[in-house]
Formats: structure tokens, C-alpha cells, sequence
């Protein structure tokens, strides 16, 4: 006697299409934001262009969008943009960086402790509600015009959502999956890595794709507020120089990176974790 | 694979070269109370059970929704100290008098969770080699093992998906088989299959029965179901609700192996038809 059948045997999700072959609207699907992402970008162009002629705007007010794409052109070819580039970048890796780790480290610690979260969260809400820019100040004050003061905004602004990404991860774990680790008589290193450690990663890679984002946000805005160096700094500096089209050019080169930075955080998602459902494309 | 066939059956069982006690398996619960105590109210789910299991028997605890099943279940498993009472497992005791579980006498038990409890991180063959993990097993024995249970269960084509690519009854089978797989003396199933529909149920019950018939362990297992417990068991524990406290016990002594039509034969309906009015239904 088999103890296999056949209703049961069959895994539910490898059911074939229908039908051989991909049908037109599939391929369409796929690739849909492939068309649809440079046809949208070119009507915004076109728009932009369309605007600036028809109203006779100012470059000072809006450049053209081709002026704006020659300065790109040309700072792109300057040494000192590189350097700014490389400065800014440096702020929002290190910064991002620490931010993960202090984020899930909290977090973690917050998770399995509830007293410990009723201890440490008036102050780690205040820390959120307090207008973290206004701090800026104050940091350049304490830790001088250069990366430091930057890179300590860069980790207020962003450790916020990995840690609370974090707690919910540690929270989601099901009574359960803890009983099983004691019933096999699992040590604290064994649920840590085979129990913690991968049932938090789909939620700490949430926390970290909107840290990115803020972690961005926090490294320009904190050098439009102090200091002479960075993309941030450009930015202000342009506009003083009246090279309304350098500064948006700028603003494109960062649009860019934080883009492109972005893309690869959420990325690591189909590798880190591709059993949640999460990095499922259907 | 054919489980009656395989002719290694006799001696996995057993581990030659080291002579077993007489009572490996055996369980003894000693008037076991436990009073859950939260936020100032006291919930009495089990009072003073007391019950001897012997070893390679087939126990099915049976009761209606909140008289402590799976109190009970919890505590064999050494998941939760009894507020009263004491429990042996192959003769040692498995609380000690500080209420922590001992660990080695744990070790020899396996538990099977209501909702398979796979980890969804893990492949098929990782999950049942988990509790191998634990005991620092080598990988490529750790997979042979794998693909042993996965022969016997019907999982062999599946080792490398992943759980959520498989259906409910094919988790479940994954479940039993880690729990199977540090060959414990004593199998723990709470509510194994009240997840399934009839048919995927009625399968997994045959399987269960061929695997305890080759392995021989201790099973308790709790269901609500009253052909279930007929089906199964050697013996039937009625557990009466609000405090749980034993009702009675049952023998059931139909053949082995026990095919699926025996739950249309009359003496079959008729433990059916007394197990339905010793619950009240
Ligand atoms: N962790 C717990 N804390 C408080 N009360 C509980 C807990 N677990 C179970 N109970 C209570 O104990 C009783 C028995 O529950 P349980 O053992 O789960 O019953 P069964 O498995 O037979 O449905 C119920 O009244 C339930 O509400
Ligand atoms: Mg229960």
C-alpha cells in the first residue's frame, strides 16, 4: 500500500497555464512599465518644454529642459562635482548604514521585551515627533560643518522606520514557531539564527527600503542647512550664483541616485526573501 | 514506497547495540492539575488526570472545544509546568521540582502542531532536518535522512520546495516526518488534521496508521473527531469539559491494519454511536 495519492500529491502552485505559450497581454504585463516609464517621462519633457515657450518663462525662473540636460553635461565633466557627488554619497552609505544597524538592534531589543518598549518609547517618540531638522543646528553646533554633523541627521531621520519595522517582525513570530524551537531543544544561538533572525528579514527590508528614502532626504537637507560641501551645498550654491539651470541639473543628478539607490535596497528583497509573499510578482 | 515491503522496517525502529529500558515510551501522568493564572483570573483547564500510556500504544484524547486537550498535550510536551501533578516519560520525570523541563527527556519527544508550523524560510527537506540541526547532525547525513522520510511519506519529489508550493494534507505529512525524524519514542500530535478536508484527512489518518505500524512509537494524539478517534486508537481518553477532568477511557481492539472501510462496519458505527452519547452530542 502507497501512501502517496494522487489529489494530494500534485503541489498546489505548479498548476501550467492553460493554455502553451505567453499570449500578448502577458508579454504586456511584463514589460508594461517598460513602455509606460519613458513614454510618461517624455510627455513630462514635453510638457516642461511646452510650458517654458508658450509662457515665455524666465531661465532664471525654469530653464528649458535642454539647457538643464547640458548643464548635467557639463558638470558631469567637473572634478569638484565628482567630489561633492562622492561626499554626499559617503554621508547617505555611512549614515543609512548605521541606521540599520541601530534601528534592528533596537528593534530587536524592543520586540522581545515589552517592558523595555514601555520604558524607552516616550523618548524614542519624542525623538520622532521633535521636527528632526530643527536639529540640524544644533548638530552642525556640536560636531562642526563637515560629514559628521550630516551623518548624524542621515541616522535620526532614518533609523525610525527599521526599528519599527523590526519590533513588528519580532512580534510576528507565532507563539508556535517558539514552542517548536523548544521542543527540539533549540539553544538561544539556534533560534536566533534559524528562528529571528530570517523571520524579521521581510520586515526589516521594508524598514530599510523607506530608510533609504529618508536617508536621502537627510544628507541633502542637512547640508543645505550647514556647511560648503556636498550636492546639498550645490544646490544652495547655484542658486545664489543665479545658475538656475546648474541647480536643476543638480536636482536631476539627484533625483538619479536616490532612484537608483532605491532600486537596488529593494532589490535585495527577491534574494534576501524570496519564500515571503512579499517577492511575489503575482 | 510500500511500507509493509520495506525490510529495513523491523530494526529502525530500535537502535541496536545499546539495550533500551523495559519502559522507553511508557508515559505516566500522576493527578495532573493546571490552573492558567492571567492578569488575576484563574482558568482551571485540567483537573487531577491521571493515566498510564504504555509504550507503542495508540492514545486518542477526545473532548469537546476548551477541556483542556491541548492543556494536557502541552504539558506532556514540556512546554508547560502542571500547577499539580507529576509526569513520567520512560520512567523519568519530566518536570523537575522547580517546574523546568528536563531536557533530555524531552529530547524524546516529538510534537506535531495543529497548523504544520513549517517555516516558510526552509525547503521541505531543511524543515524535517531542523531538529537534526539541533543535534549537530552532519548536512549530507541530515539529507539522507530527509530523503528517507520523504520516501516514506510521499514527499520524495518534493524535498526542494518550498512549503507555501505545497498543499495543506502535503504540510501536515512534512510536520509529522520532523517530528518523526530524531526518532522520538513518543509522537505528540495536537490536532493534526482538523485543518484537511475529509478525503486528505482520511489519507493522512491511513498514513499515520502505517507509519506508527512500522515505527511503533507512543502516539497520543487529540482530535474532536469521533470516527477519527475510532479509526486511530488502541485506546480513546474521554476528557469531560469545564474542568477538564477524565471522563473515561475506551479500548479499541479492531485489527491492524485497519482499512478505510471499517468505519462502515457495525461493531465500527456502534463505538461511533456509544463515543457520541458519552460526549453528550
Ligand atoms: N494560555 C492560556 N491562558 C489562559 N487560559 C488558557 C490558556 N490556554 C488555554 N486556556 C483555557 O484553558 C481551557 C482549556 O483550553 P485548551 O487546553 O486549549 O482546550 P482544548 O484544546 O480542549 O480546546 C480553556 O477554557 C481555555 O480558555
Ligand atoms: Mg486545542
Amino acid at each position: 500500500m502507497t501512501m502517496t495519492n494522487r489529489d494530494d500529491a500534485s503541489p498546489v502552485r505548479s498548476m501550467a497555464p492553460a493554455e502553451g505559450g505567453r499570449s500578448l497581454r502577458e508579454l504586456l504585463d511584463t514589460y508594461l512599465t517598460w513602455i509606460t516609464t519613458p513614454l510618461l517621462l517624455l510627455a513630462f519633457i514635453a510638457l516642461w518644454k511646452l510650458y517654458v515657450v508658450v509662457l515665455d518663462i524666465s531661465p532664471f525662473m525654469l530653464p528649458p529642459p535642454e539647457a538643464v540636460a547640458l548643464a548635467l553635461v557639463e558638470l558631469l565633466q567637473e572634478p569638484f562635482f565628482w567630489n561633492f557627488f562622492r561626499i554626499t554619497v559617503t554621508e547617505i552609505l555611512v549614515g543609512f548604514g548605521l541606521a540599520v544597524v541601530v534601528g534592528a538592534g533596537l528593534g530587536i531589543l524592543l520586540g522581545r521585551s515589552k517592558l523595555f518598549e514601555r520604558i524607552a518609547s516616550p523618548f524614542i517618540v519624542a525623538s520622532q515627533v521633535t521636527p528632526k531638522v530643527a536639529l540640524m543646528p544644533l548638530f552642525l553646533l556640536w560636531m562642526g560643518f563637515g560629514m559628521q554633523s550630516k551623518i548624524a541627521m542621515v541616522v535620526l531621520l532614518s533609523f525610525f522606520p527599521v526599528m519599527k519595522a523590526t519590533i513588528l517582525g519580532v512580534r510576528s513570530i507565532g507563539s508556535e514557531q517558539r514552542d517548536l524551537f523548544t521542543v527540539i531543544r533549540a539553544p538561544v544561538w539556534k533560534r536566533l539564527l534559524s528562528l529571528d533572525v530570517p523571520a524579521v528579514l521581510p520586515y526589516l527590508l521594508t524598514g530599510i527600503e523607506t530608510a533609504s528614502v529618508l536617508a536621502v532626504t537627510g544628507a541633502i537637507v542637512g547640508e543645505y542647512l550647514g556647511g560648503n560641501e556636498g550636492l546639498g551645498a550645490m544646490v544652495v550654491m547655484t542658486l545664489n550664483a543665479m545658475r538656475v539651470d546648474q541647480m536643476f541639473a543638480t536636482i536631476v543628478a539627484l533625483a538619479i541616485f536616490g532612484f537608483l539607490f532605491y532600486a537596488v535596497i529593494a532589490s535585495i528583497r527577491k534574494i534576501a526573501v524570496p519564500w515571503h509573499d512579499s517577492a511575489q510578482n503575482d | 514506497m510500500s511500507i509493509a515491503a520495506d525490510p529495513t522496517a523491523a530494526d529502525r525502529s530500535a537502535p541496536s547495540g545499546q539495550p533500551a529500558p523495559a519502559r522507553e515510551g511508557a508515559i505516566e501522568i500522576d493527578g495532573i492539575t493546571k490552573v492558567y493564572d492571567t492578569k488575576g483570573q484563574r482558568t482551571l483547564a485540567v483537573e487531577d488526570v491521571s493515566l498510564e500510556i504504555e509504550p507503542g500504544e495508540f492514545v486518542v484524547l477526545i473532548g469537546r472545544s476548551g477541556c483542556g486537550k491541548s492543556t494536557l498535550l502541552r504539558t506532556l510536551a514540556g512546554l508547560q509546568a502542571p500547577t499539580d501533578g507529576a509526569i513520567r516519560i520512560s520512567g523519568q520525570s519530566l518536570y523537575s521540582p522547580e517546574g523546568k523541563a528536563v531536557p533530555e527527556v524531552i529530547g524524546d519527544l516529538g510534537f506535531v502542531f495543529q497548523d504544520a508550523n513549517l517555516l516558510p524560510w526552509r525547503s521541505v527537506w531543511k524543515n524535517i532536518a531542523l531538529p537534526l540541526e539541533v543535534q549537530r547532525m552532519s548536512r549530507p547525513d541530515r539529507r539522507r535522512r530527509a530523503e528517507e522520510l520523504g520516501e516514506l511519506s510521499g514527499l520524495s519529489e518534493f524535498l526542494d520546495h518550498l512549503p507555501r508550493q505545497l498543499s495543506g494534507g502535503m504540510r501536515q505529512r512534512v510536520a509529522i516526518m520532523r517530528a518523526l525524524a530524531p526518532e522520538p519514542s513518543i509522537l505528540l500530535m495536537d490536532e493534526p488534521f482538523s485543518a484537511l478536508d475529509a478525503i486528505t484527512r482520511d489519507e493522512l489518518n491511513m498514513a499515520l496508521q502505517l507509519i506508527w505500524l512500522e515505527f511503533r512509537k507512543t502516539v497520543v494524539l487529540v482530535t474532536h473527531s469521533i470516527t477519527e478517534a475510532a479509526f486511530l486508537a488502541d485506546k480513546i481518553v474521554l476528557l469531560s469539559p469545564h474542568p477538564g477532568r477524565l471522563q473515561k477511557v475506551i479500548k479499541v481492539d479492531f485489527p491492524r491494519p485497519r482499512p478505510l472501510e471499517l468505519t462502515k462496519d457495525d461493531a465500527f458505527q456502534s463505538l461511533v454511536a456509544e463515543l457520541r452519547t458519552e460526549l453528550g452530542e
